[in-house]
């Protein structure tokens, strides 16, 4: 249970760990909070020769609230974000996946951007990041480009960084006025991964859903956004129940869970069809 | 018969300087030091326990800057320039801190390997919410596991220990 050894490399700017990383390439490790990254070096899981630990490098700490985004740099913390009333006012969905992100002396450490990077379809934050429509921005030596979080996750812990990019930032887009939303998830334990979450964002207007929007936790390959508007479009609070059959199946049909000890896929289906039904009552009578 | 050994290269010393119980502390250290054994082995400050090492038991919980984080899950070198506050910074048996006056009151230990991380934790909590409700103080102390199953008389001890801090006038520690 001890990491392997490695080289520690502290750079002070975005530069200098974009050089370090572009040296060291596949035998590097960018390392922000380290939650998942530290379990992983400890049980030998990774035994990366480098770890580019970019908690020095200035500037990464920042929110941002834009007109149309929320902008999170590379080492601010799940609860950094959480806290932020700034975020909370015009995206509310972050606080309300972000409470549920393992423990508060995890995301005191834990960095929301890391949890995007890291790409595990049991996390909270790349769910809410493609139900965001967020954009992921990326450095590499001599490159800056940004990517659609539709297109950045690509496997279950993979993603199109290449080995010598780093994530700098990540912008959540926020939702028209008038959209609400809601996360909810259930675990074995207070804390632990989710057997199955959902987020959903609804647009509405005059007492009308326009568009609605899902994305899971723990029962896809990877992250992807369920549109429910095909189901949703019209609907309101009182005539919800004659579409929660139409409801149950889109989601029956949209996730891909696997059986593991914890739970067998088709609780999960189950679970992640039931939470959907009961986000979106809830969601829609607030 | 003779075996040649080959030993691996040494491994780099980098230096850590960071401030413990208020206490500076400087030393040098393999980069793959955790901090928690860094407490434990390097400055011999054996009250902060290590459980499952990879961050689900909550037993090694400290404060760093005044925020419970995981020790077993941060490198001892990334604590240069930090304040930590171990258990040993809570109170001492002379003096013990109101968390642990609780915790004695209420019998809210058994072993004691976990009270460390619920010490550190619960101290954070009650500067936040002074006043919790019962339901606030189980919620808080979700990532501390207790494998003596005592949560009950945990529970009580955040409760008591509000109350010991409210009586003090809010005094902290």
């Amino acid at each position: 249970m001890k990491p392997a050894p490695f080289a520690h490399h502290a750079p002070r700017s975005l530069d200098e760990a974009v050089a370090v990383l572009g040296e060291v390439g596949h035998d590097g490790k960018v390392l922000a909070g380290g939650q998942s990254l530290i379990p992983m070096l400890s049980m030998r899981l990774a035994a990366p020769a480098h770890l580019i630990d970019i908690n020095g490098v200035a500037g990464l700490d920042t929110i941002e609230v834009t007109p149309d985004a929320v902008r999170v740099g590379a080492t601010v913390r799940h609860r950094a974000l959480e806290r932020s009333e700034h975020a909370y006012a015009v995206l509310p969905l972050l606080r309300q996946a972000l409470v549920k992100v393992a423990h508060p002396a995890i995301r005191n450490r834990g960095t929301t951007v890391g949890s995007i990077a890291h790409a595990d379809a049991a996390g909270e934050m790349p769910s809410i990041a493609v139900l965001t429509d967020a954009v992921i921005e990326v450095r590499g030596p001599g490159v800056a480009r940004e990517i659609p979080a539709h297109e950045f996750f690509t496997g279950p812990l993979e993603t199109a960084l290449a080995a010598d990019e780093l994530v700098i930032a990540v912008r959540f887009g926020r939702f028209p006025a008038g959209t609400v939303t809601g996360f909810v998830e259930s675990a074995r334990r207070s804390g632990d991964y989710a057997l199955a979450g959902v987020g959903v964002a609804i647009h509405g207007a005059d007492d009308a859903v326009i568009a609605a929007r899902a994305s899971f936790v723990s029962v896809t390959d990877v992250p992807d956004v369920l549109d429910l508007s095909p189901v949703l479009a019209g609907a309101n609070a009182s005539d919800l129940a004659a579409r929660a059959d139409d409801l149950v199946t889109a989601v029956r049909e949209h996730v891909a869970p696997e059986a593991d000890i914890h739970a067998s896929a088709d609780y999960r289906r189950m679970l992640a069809a039931e939470l959907t039904r009961r986000l979106v009552a809830e969601v829609m009578s607030a | 018969m003779s075996t040649q050994f080959t030993l691996p290269d040494a491994e780099e010393m980098l230096p850590v300087q960071v401030q413990i119980n208020g206490v500076r502390h400087g030393a040098s250290v393999p980069a793959r030091r955790l901090l928690s054994d860094f407490l434990r082995h390097d400055l011999r400050l054996t009250g902060t326990h290590v459980g499952c090492e990879h961050g689900v038991c909550g037993a090694c919980t400290i404060l760093l800057d005044g925020e419970p984080v995981r020790s077993c899950l941060m490198f001892a070198v990334q604590a240069t320039g930090h304040e930590i506050t171990t258990v040993e910074g809570c109170g001492t048996i002379e003096a013990m801190g109101p968390v642990q006056q609780a915790f004695a009151e209420c019998h809210g230990l058994q072993c004691g390997f976990c009270t460390p991380g619920f010490i550190t934790t619960i101290t954070a909590f009650l500067r936040e919410n002074p006043a919790p409700r019962a339901p606030e103080a189980r919620e808080a102390i979700s990532g501390n596991l207790c494998r003596c199953t005592g949560y009950q008389n945990i529970v009580k001890s955040v409760l008591r220990a509000a109350e010991i801090m409210a009586e003090q006038g809010g005094q902290e520690r």
